[in-house]
């Protein structure tokens, strides 16, 4: 099944997703990866505001390549999220409510997710030229001077992704691999 | 002696260098059509057949196959009767990645201090360059640039002999199993066995660059690779993780001599963005 959310998102959505469910986002995601994740999360601790409102957002970890002339962006696949997961707290503190990447999430992000009601969506990664075609807008908002790492503002529709980790502790990848495992290790 | 210039291998590098960020190498395309029939999961077929698309519009719109353009990873074999002349060829490789990655709108992704301040060259450069003295006069260059979702999965081990196949077998497939969908399956495992604890990670390196099915023309490491390839795809993992029958396209396996008292292994976990191009000046 194959839902349609537009952000930012409520927990009223939240609470309805499961893992493994189709879904296709539409409306403002922000972009952020390691080192705007480690800036961000140190304004927090001296006080300061992150650069944009986390409520009910949601974060891409992407770092994309350089537009050619008259693209919005390059090629725009996830990275791989578990590297996040140190500084994820702070932000789901501040009303986050989804984030987007590949792999897996530990065990300390998968509890935090049913603490705060949040979700981890997965998307295809290394399929970037194709993800790029769901960008419809693309501009820096902070930390400029990252370059590709920079948080950039996209205005997404029909972006595919999965529900990975839901609030109620399902892992896709685990459920997956579950089902198709002939030997254990 | 036969003289090659630098401004020869300047171009040659960026060409080579956007070609293999733009199009995936047929033999591995093949590989995945072929994954698309094998593979037993419906999502797994559907992930097979985005990354099929992808690397077909990546190919027609020239850009990126993937967003991680990766470290720009050179092997130059460099013939012992050949001269290069018109400066310092370090210097010319990296030119050639830099104007690629400049001009080719690909991602620069290397940072100067690794631990500190990580702040980033800006052009993907300085590459990381393995040279090898070949026979003959020709310069022989291959570029295979290595995103860092699976280059950060790949791992190494110095086993005892007393480990024995049994040790070396169930290091790699729990480096597979860890790897998971981080390292963005369907994956191509290298795998060195022997020789040092440097000298296995080229090995491990060195056997992505051979075709997909190209088997290892020596017998054992090629049982080898037929054994690991049924029981990495038995571990459940299929395309991007989300469960399936395809975890890897291929294992390629390279073998050296070692130390008797030695085991070293390492594994190196190639994504499905299995890039690489080659010329021969």
């Amino acid at each position: 099944m194959e839902k349609r959310l537009f952000t930012p998102l409520t927990d009223q959505v939240i609470e309805e997703l499961r893992v493994g469910d189709k879904v296709l986002l539409n409306g403002y995601i922000y972009t952020a990866r390691d080192a705007a994740h480690k800036r961000m999360v140190e304004a927090i601790s001296n006080g300061d505001m992150p650069p944009f409102d986390m409520k009910g957002q949601v974060i891409y970890y992407v770092g994309p390549t350089p537009p050619k002339p008259g693209q919005v962006i390059g090629s725009a696949g996830p990275t791989t999220a578990i590297r996040m997961d140190k500084y994820v707290e702070p932000l789901l503190k501040l009303g986050l409510k989804g984030m987007i990447g590949k792999g897996y999430r530990s065990t300390q992000v998968k509890e935090l997710l049913k603490k705060y009601k949040a979700v981890y969506f997965a998307a295809v990664g290394g399929v970037a030229v194709l993800l790029a075609k769901s960008i419809k807008s693309s501009e820096v908002i902070a930390y400029e001077d990252l370059g590709t790492e920079a948080i950039r503002r996209l205005y997404v529709e029909d972006f595919p992704v999965i529900v990975a980790n839901d609030i109620y502790g399902g892992d896709v990848f685990e459920e997956g691999r579950r089902k198709f495992a002939r030997i254990e290790i | 002696m036969r003289e090659v210039h630098c401004d020869k291998i300047i171009k040659a590098v960026k060409e080579i260098a956007i070609k293999a960020n733009y199009e995936l190498p047929q033999d591995v395309v093949y590989a995945f059509q072929s994954a698309v029939e094998k593979e037993e999961s419906p999502i797994g077929k559907e992930v097979l057949k985005q990354i099929l698309l992808n690397a077909q519009t990546a190919k027609e719109e020239q850009m990126a196959y993937c967003q991680d353009t990766g470290v720009a990873v050179l092997f130059v074999e460099i013939g012992q009767d050949v001269h290069v002349v018109g400066g310092s060829l370090v210097d010319a490789l990296n030119e050639g990645i830099r104007q690629a990655y400049t001009e080719g709108y690909l991602r620069a992704s290397m940072v100067y201090d690794p631990v500190f301040e990580r702040k980033n060259t800006k052009d993907n450069t300085p590459a990381v360059i393995h040279f090898f003295i070949v026979p003959g006069d020709k310069i022989r260059i291959t570029f295979a640039p290595k995103g860092a979702g699976s280059e950060n999965t790949s791992r190494l081990a110095m086993l005892k002999p007393a480990d024995g196949w049994e040790g070396v077998k169930r290091f790699v497939l729990e480096t597979v199993k860890l790897a998971g969908p981080n390292a963005c399956p369907p994956l191509t495992v290298g795998v060195g066995i022997g020789g040092n604890f440097e000298y296995c990670a080229l090995l491990s390196k060195k056997a992505l660059l051979r075709k997909t099915g190209e088997r290892s023309k020596d017998p054992v490491a090629r049982r080898i690779e037929e054994e690991l390839i049924e029981d990495i795809n038995k571990l459940g993992l299929g395309p991007m993780g989300f469960g399936g029958t395809v975890t890897a396209v291929d294992v390629r396996v390279e073998l050296y001599p070692c130390h008797i008292a030695s085991l070293p292994v390492a594994v190196n976990v190639q994504c499905h963005a299995s890039r690489h191009a080659e010329v021969e000046l």
